[in-house]
């Protein structure tokens, strides 16, 4: 084959929508498999070493993000429905979620005001910008809502985007350690951990340790994108006046 | 598994017109997973074909949330100059509403058994 040859089979490659959605699979099934063969080391959570991968993918052959998110929506499309999908392990769990609702209530508000007063004092504390603190209060809702919410308190919405997706990659890479070192054994706790730091990456790392830790984590991703509408506003008028 | 993936797809649909017509601030897809709670709650039961649709798309939930992160490799440079407290703000107050929920939830829970 001539050279021209592979050159046009690669400009066609690298605009089409067929190299990103590959290049996803790819590198997830790659990251999923270095995870198990290190029986689940958390510092190569799944997510991340994709991430990296595909990262440096594109930074190597150049392609573009929004030509590599041509493919790649494909499989952004499917978080909608295995967001609404989440509902049938919780309804599993039904009798559980009534039994400990108030339970469920209480460490969801302590968690989501923990969430924002911790990373906003930290922020503060360690000299970031008035804009970077704010931006770093929703962190712990899902991305859409922590964007909102960053929008109304006067923060940066592109910079909690990334805030919230990164809180997602360190909450489910580090939720078993610091559960284990609290002692917190109670899979319905331990599921409310973990969707109410990291939302829904948080709830995939949940799902993976059991049907209990899912279901609550998914309830927690839910409600304490609520709760965090309703206490980051609080917050900042509290800690700015 | 077509009609499963349309019950979602409804559900999901209604959960953004719902979400929009309320001005709740709650993402659709999160209203979306009520509905269909509250469905299965009045049918009394999962449908096998929907159970193993959710069970498919849910046990690789982690892939789903690659394409969006890795637009945050793109915009790392957003928080070049103060990685530093954000970086510790991130990792220690995560760490902090892990704990502190668990910590609370497994309290209120057990207390409860107890009485």
């Amino acid at each position: 084959m001539k050279g021209g040859d592979l050159q046009a089979i690669w400009v066609y490659l690298s605009t089409s929508p067929l190299l990103g959605l590959t290049a996803t699979l790819v590198a997830y099934q790659a990251a999923h498999w270095l995870w198990r063969k290190t029986h689940m080391t958390p510092l190569l959570n799944p997510v991340l070493v994709s991430i990296v991968l595909i990262g440096g993918f594109l930074t190597f052959t150049g392609i573009e993000y929004r030509v590599y998110f041509d493919g790649a929506q494909f499989v952004h499309f499917l978080l909608g429905p295995a967001t609404v999908a989440l509902a049938i392990p919780l309804y599993r769990q039904i009798r559980l979620l009534l039994r400990s609702a108030l339970a469920v209530v209480v460490g969801l508000v302590a968690g989501a005001t923990v969430a924002a007063a911790s990373a906003m004092g930290l922020a503060w504390a360690l000299g970031a910008s008035h804009r970077t603190v704010l931006s770093l209060a929703p962190k712990s809702a899902t991305s859409p809502i922590a964007m909102a919410v960053s929008e109304g308190i006067g923060g940066l919405p592109s910079l909690t985007a990334v805030m919230a997706i990164l809180t997602g990659i360190v909450g489910s890479t580090i939720a078993v350690w610091v559960l284990d070192a609290v002692r917190v054994k109670n899979e319905a706790a331990r599921g409310l951990a973990m969707g109410t730091a990291a939302h829904g990456i948080g709830t995939a790392r949940a799902i993976q340790l059991g049907e209990i830790t899912g279901a609550f984590s998914g309830l927690a991703m839910g409600l304490a994108a609520l709760v965090t509408t309703v206490v980051v506003p609080l917050l900042v008028r509290a800690f700015f006046g | 598994m077509l009609s499963s993936i349309t019950v979602l797809l409804l559900c999901q649909l209604a959960g953004e017109v719902l979400a929009r017509l309320s001005g709740l601030p709650v993402p659709g897809p999160v209203v979306g997973m009520l509905l269909l709670f509250a469905g299965l709650v009045i049918r009394r039961g999962v449908p096998d074909s929907l159970d193993r649709t959710a069970t498919a798309l849910l046990s690789h939930l982690s892939l789903l949330f690659i394409p969006a992160g890795v637009g945050v490799m793109v915009h790392l440079k957003l928080i070049a100059g103060e990685w530093l407290p954000i970086t510790v703000a991130l990792v220690v107050s995560t760490a902090l509403t892990i704990a502190v929920t668990g910590m609370v939830m497994q309290a209120l829970a057990r207390g409860k058994r107890r009485s």
